[in-house]
């Protein structure tokens, strides 16, 4: 579905992710898993064309995205942020906000909004402000907004880092349901080892810049191919 | 009411509230003269000052900075200068003369924009920045184009520009310095009523109350006084009660 090749990143001097080669399938939980500051979020924030890399190229469904297609293919994903961003108005209003600038008629824009409550467990809070929702219901209310024009897409950047375990348990419920109820790609960002063992299908793991391995979950955890994956996981890495 | 014949305060107010309960002409006129320069001039430069704000978060140009210098030196413009400046411009020699506006409302109108587009842009642009990136970035991540970041910027930002707005009518209401160098405080002549000289033709609420407290007629420039409070208190009310309707 989503393919990079020798994609290369730099900020100045500093290079901050080099020749990453990585193809995400269709319907996958693809979990980039690496200790903070190695580059996860700016592959993210590239792969949604929030950042343009500095070398390589991308595919989106077997084409390569050139920018003059970057409005053709960022209608097809979204993206969550590890801090969510709301706008300042009804919690309906936000999770309608993708629909709304798609152009969808008022009746079909109701009708998905409540879906999209219903599935992350938010019924009932469409007229309440969503500047006064809790972190983890706020969290709950962007995954809503990002799901509800069905992106083939779904990109997470620790979505889960500032939650309790009771929110973090009810998010992993929602990626699942996501994941199972719509066949929504997902990729998501995080240093949670425990949460990648519950939620993803295969996984990557990034360090300093450089993607050292990409397995299936089962290989990563029982039978990593690189000594830096194995001590990773074992909690033994040093950076 | 003459000051000097010791009439009290109090005397004086209650005269004032009969001068407008009475529907004065001569109060009424002032009272539309003012609100047709200052709204004209608030709308103006609201129409320039918001474009300009959004063009100054959202592009990148050369001097851009010396231009951001030059709206927040322009906040602080002294009246009395810029009455001064438009005056030149627009008497018969000046470069807009041929205009033949000198001494009308479209001179006063031109002086309070020139007053007021910084303020508004200025305060505008401090609401547009402080609206965090992260709403940007989530506008792009839901698949929105620029155009959809902007409007999701006015939305985000607008109780700053509500304020900026206000701000800038708020100024134009209270401005005397310019609009008297560049409209000449004129009424008609001919008194109604015993009050007054007739009907403004350039008298706004501020500058009546500078002339009317020279000639001692205190209880008209307390009338006078009590309507420019009213109308800033009206537009302030007016905008809180947008804001909790949002």
């Amino acid at each position: 579905m989503f393919r990079v090749e020798n994609l290369s990143k730099s900020f100045g001097n500093k290079e901050v992710l080099k020749k990453i080669n990585l193809e995400i399938f269709r319907g996958e939980v693809f979990a980039l898993m690496g200790p903070s500051g190695v580059g996860k979020t700016t592959l993210l924030r590239i792969l949604n064309f929030l950042e343009t890399p500095t070398d390589g190229k991308m595919m989106f469904n077997g084409r390569e995205c050139a920018i003059r297609q970057k409005n053709t293919v960022m209608h097809k994903m979204s993206m969550l942020f590890q801090r969510p961003a709301l706008f300042n108005s009804s919690v309906f209003n936000n999770v309608a906000y993708g629909l709304i600038i798609r152009g969808v008629d008022k009746k079909t824009i109701g009708k998905k909004v409540i879906e999209a409550l219903n599935l992350v467990g938010l019924a009932g809070y469409e007229k309440q402000r969503a500047l006064t929702l809790s972190g983890g219901e706020a969290q709950r209310m962007v995954f809503a907004r990002a799901i509800v024009y069905s992106p083939d897409l779904l990109l997470l950047d620790e979505p889960t880092s500032n939650l309790d375990p009771a929110n973090v348990a009810k998010i992993e419920e929602i990626i699942k349901k996501i994941r199972s109820e719509h066949g929504t790609t997902i990729v998501i960002a995080t240093h949670n080892i425990p949460q990648v063992r519950r939620i993803a299908d295969r996984v990557g793991i990034l360090l300093n810049g450089e993607l050292i391995e990409v397995n299936s979950k089962e290989k990563i955890f029982t039978n990593p191919g690189d000594a830096r994956s194995a001590a990773f996981i074992k909690g033994e890495m040093i950076y | 009411m003459d000051i000097s014949s010791g009439d009290s305060l109090l005397q004086g107010i209650i005269k004032g509230f009969e001068l407008i309960f009475s529907l004065n002409p001569y109060i009424l006129s002032i009272t539309g003269v003012s609100i047709e320069v200052s709204g004209t001039a608030t709308i103006l430069a609201t129409l320039t000052a918001i474009p300009l704000a959004f063009a100054l978060s959202f592009t990148h140009f050369r001097g851009k900075q010396a231009l951001i210098t030059l709206i927040n030196t322009g906040m602080g413009l002294p009246p009395v200068f810029v009455g001064l400046v438009v005056f030149l411009m627009v008497v018969p020699a000046g470069p807009l003369g041929l205009l033949n506006i000198v001494f009308t409302r479209k001179a006063m109108i031109l002086a309070q924009y020139i007053l007021i587009t910084p303020i508004i842009t200025g305060i505008s642009l401090a609401a547009i920045k402080a609206v965090p990136l992260s709403i940007i970035e989530t506008v792009y991540t839901l698949g929105g184009s620029e155009k959809d970041a902007v409007v999701a910027t006015l939305k985000e930002a607008r109780f700053g520009i509500i304020t900026a707005v206000l701000a800038g009518l708020g100024r134009a209401l209270a401005e005397v310095g310019a609009i008297l160098i560049v409209g000449g405080n004129i009424a008609r002549t001919g008194s109604i009523g015993g009050i007054g000289e007739g009907l403004s033709e350039t008298r706004t609420l501020t500058t009546a109350i500078t002339s009317e407290t020279s000639k001692g007629d205190i209880s008209t420039s307390i009338a006078l006084g009590i309507i420019l409070i009213s109308l800033v208190l009206s537009v302030n009310i007016l905008a809180n009660f947008i804001q909790r309707r949002d």
